[in-house]
């Protein structure tokens, strides 16, 4: 690069900078002037910045800057307005019963507000976003409980939960692995599945003796299920004549629940969640359809 | 072509971003269309301080102010009028019957909104006023300009700054008043107890108002504003504008020369080229050369030259409101016609009238209430454990009177559907019932079983009846089945 000295560019008429490369000269166009003092604000912004905000890293932490500004403690404070704004709101929910918050028009519509909210916290993960559960976990609109459906009962399961290890109250029973316990033979198991089917009013596979399963379900399984299979909310034992199976009404998924039991699970939510959260979230369920 | 070498100071000049702006000095004037200018300025500035303050009673609970913006809300209140949110598209009818108007003014009478009602033009004459007031007329004013800063300079600057950003204030303050209760809020303003966002949209619309209408006047009619391109493209022969009457006025001379021409048995005009009329124009423009951009048709040229008229004993309206086409029949030496109706204003006139129906009709016939409705899509739909299919919606009623009242609603489409609502109870018929507060929405979870599945997809209709008025609202929503 040699430097010349200035000239007028004759095809464009602007003034050239005197730098030259292999005879190519470079043209002056000096950058506007609002432009370069809004570049030079920024300078001094950014300056003024370094002192109100935290800005430079150091080797262990970072100038935090005069304003004491954090992001985490903005966040903290929003949560906490938040969070003392839904109290007030919800101290009508704390003082009423599932059953008063139900016939209060106003009470209803702020706890299946709150409920819907934290059912999708909290259950869409096990029974969907709408309640309508997948297989191993309860559909929650079809009107098909192991454990009641009334606004109560649907209360009592979500605060103490189901086989919940942490709750003296939780709602317990368990049902013999008849298969792996070795008390049922793997052909009367059979059996006794395809009888379960028809009293479903399923078909039962050909070639099985549905009568012998009938004696074997007679024999064993009438205690909890009851003889005409329709279950008892008081030990969660499945009706067996609805629609609806948590698990399948596949001989293999009949199967697989005779001989290993199923048994599942649900936490005792009184642990984990606030009481009104809870209260609003037995409205909300036993408003999806299915509450009796 | 010979290399020219030029001197550093020339490349490092930079120069100006833009031509630097001519500043305008407008002259004081008297006269028909100035006196015409001070009334419209009046009523508007009348207007604009008294409405936040009219009240209008809509019942208990209800706001009081008669012009109201409540986004809180999201309401609007204008006195018997009450828009909710989803009836906006009011607004697009009143902008599209505004600019039809706006044509038809132009058609009519050109920029007669630029010249006397925009907001623009009014503030900009009282800021004019303030300034001619504290430091003289045209002429004061361009020496004091040119003055060195003397004390007497910077105390006149200081007090028309003063009095400019008291009245700048006074216009964003008002302007946040349409937003709450008025009387409240400026006792709370006045108290330093508003929300903040009052003192901020008061604090935005002062700095405008007083850098639009103290520092940039003409510029933003000359440069900001659409309208005179807009305007361009309008106008016609047969509108009556502003005009210079060249036919009456050319060839222009001074009076002394169009004795001599007289003499001679030359022609003269009747404009001795005084330049009044550029004088006293707030934008600076020359009406001689014809309707231009510049020229906002405020017909204070119109009073300066009848001035002049008068005292030179020449007839007056050299400048006048006439038409293009008037201007050149006359030079053909015809008789001058007016055509206020012609096609165009007629057609802008049955738009208007059109458009204007159009919403008279939908806000007169606009029902108080309203049921919308959403199918629920996680479960599309449930069996249920008897065997039966369960679809759920979300209806949302609105009740847009200021009083309580009752809906009852039902479903029909599908034979031997039962609704199941937890919110709503039985109203005795087979239907169901809701409550709703006065002005308000509520909504509705609601499931819809039929005993057995009746097809993948069925059309059914969600009907709600006003108890107290029998007013009906309808709904269309799809039952799915397997």
């Amino acid at each position: 690069m040699i430097t010349d000295p200035v000239q007028v560019d004759k095809i464009s008429g602007q003034t050239t900078t005197g730098h030259e490369w292999d005879g190519i000269r470079e043209l002056n166009t000096p950058l506007p002037r609002w432009w370069l003092w809004l570049f030079y604000l920024t300078i001094a912004f950014s300056v003024v910045y370094w002192f109100a905000y935290p800005a430079w890293p150091l080797f262990t932490s970072y100038t935090g800057g005069v304003l004491g500004y954090t992001n985490r403690t903005r966040v903290a404070e929003d949560l906490a307005a938040a969070q003392a704004g839904r109290m007030q709101q919800a101290a009508g929910l704390e003082k009423a019963t599932v059953d008063e918050i139900a016939r209060d028009p106003k009470l209803l519509e702020l706890a299946l507000a709150q409920g819907r909210a934290a059912f999708g916290d909290n259950c869409a993960p096990c029974h969907g976003s709408g309640g309508q559960g997948q297989k191993g976990y309860p559909n929650l609109t079809a009107g098909r409980w192991l454990w009641g459906g009334s606004l109560d009962q649907i209360y009592a399961t979500i605060q103490h939960g189901i086989r919940a290890p942490d709750d003296a109250d939780t709602r317990t029973s368990a049902m013999p692995a008849f298969g792996k316990d070795g008390i049922l033979k793997p052909d009367q198991i059979r059996a006794v599945a395809n009888y379960v089917r028809t009293i479903d009013g399923l078909e039962p596979e050909k070639g099985v003796d549905v009568a012998a399963g009938k004696k074997i379900f007679a024999e064993n399984c009438v205690a909890c299920h009851g003889e005409d299979g329709k279950g008892n909310i008081e030990m969660g034992s499945a009706n067996l004549t609805t629609k609806v199976w948590q698990y399948g009404a596949d001989i293999d998924d009949l199967v697989y629940t005779i001989a290993n039991a199923r048994n599942s699970t649900m936490p005792a939510w009184s642990n984990r969640l606030d009481p009104v959260t809870i209260k609003s979230l037995a409205i909300y369920v036993h408003s999806l359809g299915g509450g009796q | 072509m010979s290399e020219t070498t030029v001197g550093a100071e020339e490349i490092y000049d930079e120069g100006p971003l833009y031509a630097a702006a001519k500043k305008v000095y407008p002259q004081k004037v008297w006269g028909t269309y100035r006196r015409l200018k001070w009334i419209v300025l009046f009523i508007a500035l009348g207007v604009y301080y008294i409405l936040p303050f009219l009240r209008w009673n809509r019942g208990p609970n209800q706001p009081t102010q008669a012009v109201l913006i409540d986004i809180a809300h999201s309401r609007f209140y204008a006195f018997f009028i009450e828009l909710w949110p989803q009836e906006v598209y009011y607004f697009t009818g009143l902008l599209i019957l505004a600019s039809l108007i706006l044509f038809l003014s132009n058609a009519l009478f050109g920029r007669v909104w630029c010249g006397y009602a925009c907001p623009q033009t009014v503030w900009t004459d009282l800021f004019l006023w303030v300034e001619r007031m504290i430091e003289g007329d045209r002429r004061d004013r361009i020496k004091l300009d040119e003055a060195p800063w003397t004390t007497e300079k910077i105390m006149k600057r200081v007090a028309k700054h003063a009095a400019w950003l008291v009245i700048a204030l006074l216009t964003g303050g008002a302007a946040v008043l349409y937003f709450m209760d008025a009387p409240t809020l400026v006792v709370q303003m006045a108290t330093f107890q508003a929300p903040t966002i009052a003192y901020l949209w008061a604090g935005i619309l002062t700095l405008t108002t007083y850098s639009l209408a103290g520092h940039m006047r003409e510029q933003v009619c000359l440069y900001m504003c659409p309208w005179p391109r807009i305007q361009a493209a309008l106008t016609d022969p047969d509108a009556l504008i502003v005009s210079y009457r060249s036919d009456r006025g050319e060839p222009r001379m001074s009076l002394k020369e169009a004795a001599k021409a007289h003499a001679h048995g030359d022609p003269a005009g009747d404009c001795i080229d005084c330049m009044q009329c550029v004088a006293v124009c707030p934008t600076g423009v020359d009406i001689r050369r014809g309707l231009q951009l510049g020229c906002i048709q405020c017909g204070l040229c119109i009073d300066a030259c009848d001035a002049v008229m008068t005292k030179v004993r020449r007839p007056p309206r050299l400048i006048a409101y006439d038409t293009d086409e008037n201007r050149d029949r006359r030079k053909r030496g015809e008789n001058n016609v007016y055509r206020l109706a012609r096609p165009r204003t007629i057609l802008y006139a049955a738009v208007i009238a059109l458009t204007g129906g159009i919403m008279l009709y939908a806000l007169l016939t606009r029902s108080d209430m309203h049921l919308s409705v959403l199918h629920v899509r996680a479960p599309l739909f449930t069996q249920t454990a008897e065997g039966g299919i369960r679809n759920g919606y979300t209806l949302r009623f609105s009740n847009k009177l200021g009083a309580p009242t009752e809906f009852g609603f039902g479903v029909s489409g599908l034979n031997g559907a039962t609704v199941t609502s937890v919110v709503a109870k039985p109203a005795g018929d087979g239907r169901l019932a809701v409550r709703l507060d006065p002005d308000a929405t509520l909504e509705v979870p609601v499931y819809v079983t039929a005993a057995s599945a009746p097809g993948k997809s069925t059309p059914i209709t969600f009907t709600a009846t006003d108890a107290k008025t029998g007013e009906k609202s309808v709904a269309v929503d799809h039952f799915f089945g397997p």
